[in-house]
């Protein structure tokens, strides 16, 4: 009787996670197949393609258009990060180790911040750009993508820094370590971990950002793939060329999802370490 | 006052500094300067019509349809697709806190749509759902032109929201169900509560704070949706949200004045759905808490 009842469950749950994985991969294999389809054939209603090409993908590469986003989106990606990151190192350290007037002050504005609506900010920041110069820039988009993720960078750090045994540096100092010595050594493997959760969570939200990257940018200088895939034109300026929309997202989407298994784990703590913890 | 003290404030004060700065120079200033800007009419195209117009541009706002149509499709945009998150989020929190074998295999599975940006999940979708290159119909046996009507866009705008954020909700509230404690739950299957008053009775009493944190953090980011309407839809057949209105009148028509009105108004919103929640959920205290531990 058990063990029938214990089979059952077996089987829904094995179905639950079936359903899961179906639920998650339906349309990432769609946009992936749709890439690989040839032209003639991206009418047919089909999921899979009947046959197989790159013509999509050599046509992306051909034009400007995609190669210049690729790379600002990087640029622009990895240029916030760093920034964002280090900045929130020292304010996380200062929050964490520190007693100081103002500590909640920096605790409350970034909490605001983080419920912030960024539509509120692009008028005055669109008219600002032009003013002094940074409309269709690098810079343009980094000081918001860094400002707005300094928040969620500031909370995630916090999370990981309270769990940091700081008493080991007096240890290694006690031990004979030089002060140097003590940090690099002993302090940043500890809190290197919660530094690169921080890292991937704001990349990931620079990488993702449309709003700002159609609103603060013009041209192959600064506009980032989410901008350009939405503004890729095709044959005529009222068709979307959908295979080329197709291999353009399955480029950029295919070292996202390997970076985000990768680093499950940490995307999961960091996400949830601001968020429970309080 | 000491040495060490007002040395270890001044480091203090010295590290928060830059954050503090460049969160004040692109988010305090700007919010400030969209005020201003709302009380002028202030339009780029005619810059020599610039003047002090009071709050008329509210007024202009308040009283259109647009804004109002916006604020409505913007509410059952939130409503439709958080409810629904929270609804699945919380099977699968349930299935990875269940699942001995593959719960790694669910856990990597939900944090796909997480690394997907949002205007290619909009586009797949958008792709999925077009009579002329979508499966949808095939399968489904249907004929709908999904994006012709008002009802079926906004079917395909929350199935979109839903598919990419729900596993930002079922990390949230796994996160919180890990923390309910086993023992209870044993002792209750003892005193023979089934499963789903265990459940309802035990585990979700417990899970409020956490319920409440991902509730908080998902409908203020589905109330600030634009990226998904814009590309599936621009807002047409009336699916426009009030981002979406936004955007139309600072960037498209350059109307500064006007746009900063519609800016401040859902900024406006945005502060009353945190002070509901924080309210709702008795969430201010536990969070303030939180910091100083």
């Amino acid at each position: 009787m058990s063990g029938q009842r214990d089979f059952m469950q077996k089987i829904f749950w094995g179905a639950s996670t079936l359903v899961t994985i179906v639920y998650a991969i339906i349309p990432v294999v769609w946009i992936i197949s749709l890439s690989f389809k040839r032209n003639v054939d991206l009418s047919d209603n089909r999921f899979f393609p009947q046959r197989i090409t790159l013509e999509n993908y050599y046509a992306i590469f051909q034009d400007a258009q995609f190669p210049a986003a690729l790379y600002n989106s990087l640029a622009i990606g990895l240029i916030s990060t760093a920034l964002a990151v280090i900045l929130a190192t020292f304010a996380a350290y200062a929050i964490v180790r520190l007693r100081f007037p103002g500590k909640n002050l920096v605790l409350a504005s970034s909490l605001a911040i983080a419920m912030f609506p960024p539509i509120s900010i692009i008028g005055p920041l669109f008219n600002m750009w032009r003013t002094i110069g940074l409309f269709d820039t690098w810079a343009g988009l980094i000081l918001p993508y860094m400002t707005l993720t300094l928040p969620l960078a500031i909370w995630t750090l916090s999370a990981f820094f309270r769990e940091v045994p700081w008493d080991l540096e007096k240890a290694a100092r006690v031990d004979g370590a030089t002060p140097f010595q003590a940090f690099r050594l002993v302090i940043v493997p500890l809190a290197a971990p919660g530094i690169f959760t921080a890292a991937i969570l704001v990349f990931i939200f620079a990488w993702n950002d449309f709003l700002f990257a159609i609103s603060l940018t013009s041209t192959n200088n600064a506009r980032t793939v989410p901008a350009a895939i939405a503004f890729f034109t095709g044959s005529s300026r009222f068709e979307q060329p959908t295979g080329s929309i197709a291999a353009a997202s399955v480029v950029v989407t295919a070292p996202m999802i390997a970076l985000v298994l990768l680093f499950q784990k940490r995307i999961v703590a960091g996400l949830t370490a601001g968020a429970v913890k309080g | 006052m000491n040495k060490p003290r007002r040395a270890e404030r001044l480091l203090g004060w010295y590290l928060c500094a830059p954050a503090m700065a460049a969160m004040m120079l692109v988010t305090a200033y700007p919010i400030a300067y969209a005020v201003w800007l709302s009380f002028f009419r202030h339009d780029l195209r005619f810059p020599e019509q610039n003047q002090f117009v009071g709050l008329a541009n509210y007024a202009i706002v308040l009283t259109s349809d647009v804004w109002w149509q916006a604020l409505g499709n913007t509410l059952i945009i939130t409503v439709c697709s958080v409810s629904m998150e929270l609804v699945l989020g919380m099977l699968f929190a349930l299935l990875m806190h269940r699942v001995v074998f593959g719960r790694r295999l669910v856990r990597t599975a939900t944090l796909i749509p997480y690394g997907i940006i949002t205007v290619i999940a909009a586009l797949a979708w958008k792709f999925a759902f077009d009579p002329a290159t979508g499966f949808i119909n095939a399968v489904l046996g249907f004929d709908q032109s999904w994006f012709t009507r008002r009802w079926s866009a906004f079917l395909v705008i929350i199935l979109t929201e839903i598919w990419k954020t729900t596993p930002f909700m079922s990390l949230l509230l796994l996160a919180g169900l890990t923390l309910v404690p086993r023992d209870i739950l044993k002792a209750a299957q003892v005193d023979g509560a089934n499963a789903w008053q265990r459940f309802t009775r035990i585990t979700l009493p417990l899970m409020k704070q956490a319920i409440g944190v991902a509730l908080l953090f998902r409908t203020l980011d589905a109330f600030r949706i634009f990226d998904t309407v814009f590309v599936q839809t621009r807002g047409a057949q009336n699916t426009e949200s009030v981002s979406i209105v936004g955007y139309n009148a600072l960037i498209a028509r350059l109307n500064l004045g006007l746009g900063s009105a519609v800016s401040v108004l859902i900024f406006l919103c945005v502060l009353l759905i945190a002070a509901f929640y924080l309210h709702g959920f008795q969430m201010a205290r536990s969070l303030s808490r939180g910091q100083h531990q």
